[in-house]
């Protein structure tokens, strides 16, 4: 068991640097590709018009999901070493709540408003500065958030830890969510196209 | 049809007779080509956040990226500034200038990656997109103050939609999915009162 490379030293930090330059390109790539740095589809998934963000998003989780599982079960990846983000549950619930208004005002998200500006989107331009503008800010504001934004710390927390129930049920009922999510979104998309060619015609 | 795009792309100014010069015009304007199946996209993203975890043991991100620059320029213009902020400084402590951070660097390639493939389907366009009753000023200022919002929810949240929700999503973290739903009922919420700015 070897991966993860660099955490096993395989890789310097110079290595890593392209890795993180070849990770990248892969990724706008594929938002671009998806269609995700056009604003007008982001915003019609929060209309329940189009389901293009839910059917990406679920489809790069439950992939990434089960070649994470199943390496890790064969033993090619050590995920004891890969990096799972830390939970705080207070201020990742606020955090979420503020990010979901503002994506839907924006119709973009951090990633996918860099696609949208490279793409000559100048609304993707717009969105980056916000961003930038809103990250600094709050960095410079911190001093009054800072007893918040440590609060309620769970550390290194999962759901089947959460659940008490093995891994791979949690990794199989998030396959069956998703889908159930995709037939929803393939649904709604089918509805919404009729009740339009109703209104229109 | 991406392969005629990319020759183009190199010879602008294509033949010398006016008519081959109106044919390349017309092949740059050319409609642009088909989105791809978003499960087909998506399952290519997982690929890549997975390749990411075997090879770095770390995922995708975005929001990072933003606050490693914008520590970054806090401390040129004022360091004390930047190292009595917390959140500041701790982009700051490892030392390393901000365009050689691991997120910084993936977001530039993030960038790069999505013009380069919109250049190849020929969907690269100068435009403000917006809804039909907005005007581009109007969505230049929403798509900044979302941004702004956007901004402040990451740094509380600690990631955004890339190394929240997809990142943590995919290792199952409690807090990445507590993030993401979140995140989605809110939008989902301010939708109906967001109607007019997008249809």
């Amino acid at each position: 068991m070897s991966a993860p490379f660099y955490e096993y030293g395989l890789l310097d930090g110079r290595a890593a640097l392209w890795v993180a330059l070849a990770v990248g390109l892969a990724f706008g790539a594929a938002l671009e590709r998806a269609g995700l740095g056009h604003a007008p589809t982001l915003a019609a998934q929060f209309r329940l018009a189009d389901g293009t963000v839910l059917k990406v998003m679920l489809s790069a989780i439950v992939t990434a999901m089960l070649g994470a599982f199943w390496l890790g079960r064969l033993g090619l990846l050590d995920l004891a070493r890969v990096y799972v983000p830390e939970t705080y549950l207070l201020p990742q619930l606020l955090g979420g709540l503020v990010f979901g208004a503002g994506f839907a005002v924006a119709g973009l998200c951090p990633g996918t408003s860099c696609v949208a500006a490279a793409t000559g989107r100048l609304d993707g331009v717009a969105a980056m500065a916000g961003m930038w503008a809103g990250v600094l800010g709050t960095g410079l504001c911190f001093g009054a958030l800072r007893t918040f934004y440590e609060s309620t710390a769970r550390g290194t927390l999962t759901l089947p830890e959460l659940l008490g129930v093995p891994y791979g049920v949690v990794v199989l009922a998030v396959v069956v969510v998703a889908l159930a999510a995709f037939r929803a979104a393939e649904w709604a998309e089918r509805r919404g196209g009729t009740m339009r060619r109703a209104r229109e015609g | 049809m991406s392969a005629t795009a990319a020759v183009v792309a190199r010879e602008p100014a294509g033949g010398s007779s006016a008519r081959d010069a109106t044919r390349v015009r017309r092949t740059v304007r050319r409609a642009p080509a088909a989105y791809a199946s978003p499960y087909a996209a998506g399952v290519a993203l997982g690929l890549v956040l997975l390749a990411a975890y075997v090879v770095m043991g770390r995922g995708l991100g975005a929001s990072g990226a933003f606050a490693s620059t914008a520590a970054a320029a806090v401390a040129a213009v004022d360091p004390a500034r930047a190292q009595g902020s917390a959140l500041l400084a701790r982009y700051l402590a490892e030392g390393t200038p901000a365009w050689l951070d691991w997120l910084v660097v993936e977001l530039f390639g993030v960038t790069l990656g999505g013009f380069l493939s919109a250049a190849l389907a020929g969907r690269l366009r100068l435009v403000v997109e917006r809804g039909p009753r907005l005007s581009p000023p109007g969505r230049l200022l929403l798509a900044a103050a979302g941004g702004a919002g956007m901004g402040v929810g990451a740094v509380l949240a600690r990631g955004c939609t890339s190394g929240q929700a997809l990142t943590g999503g995919a290792l199952l973290s409690v807090g990445s999915w507590l993030f993401m739903g979140a995140a989605f009922a809110a939008a989902f919420a301010a939708a109906p009162l967001l109607r007019r700015v997008w249809t």
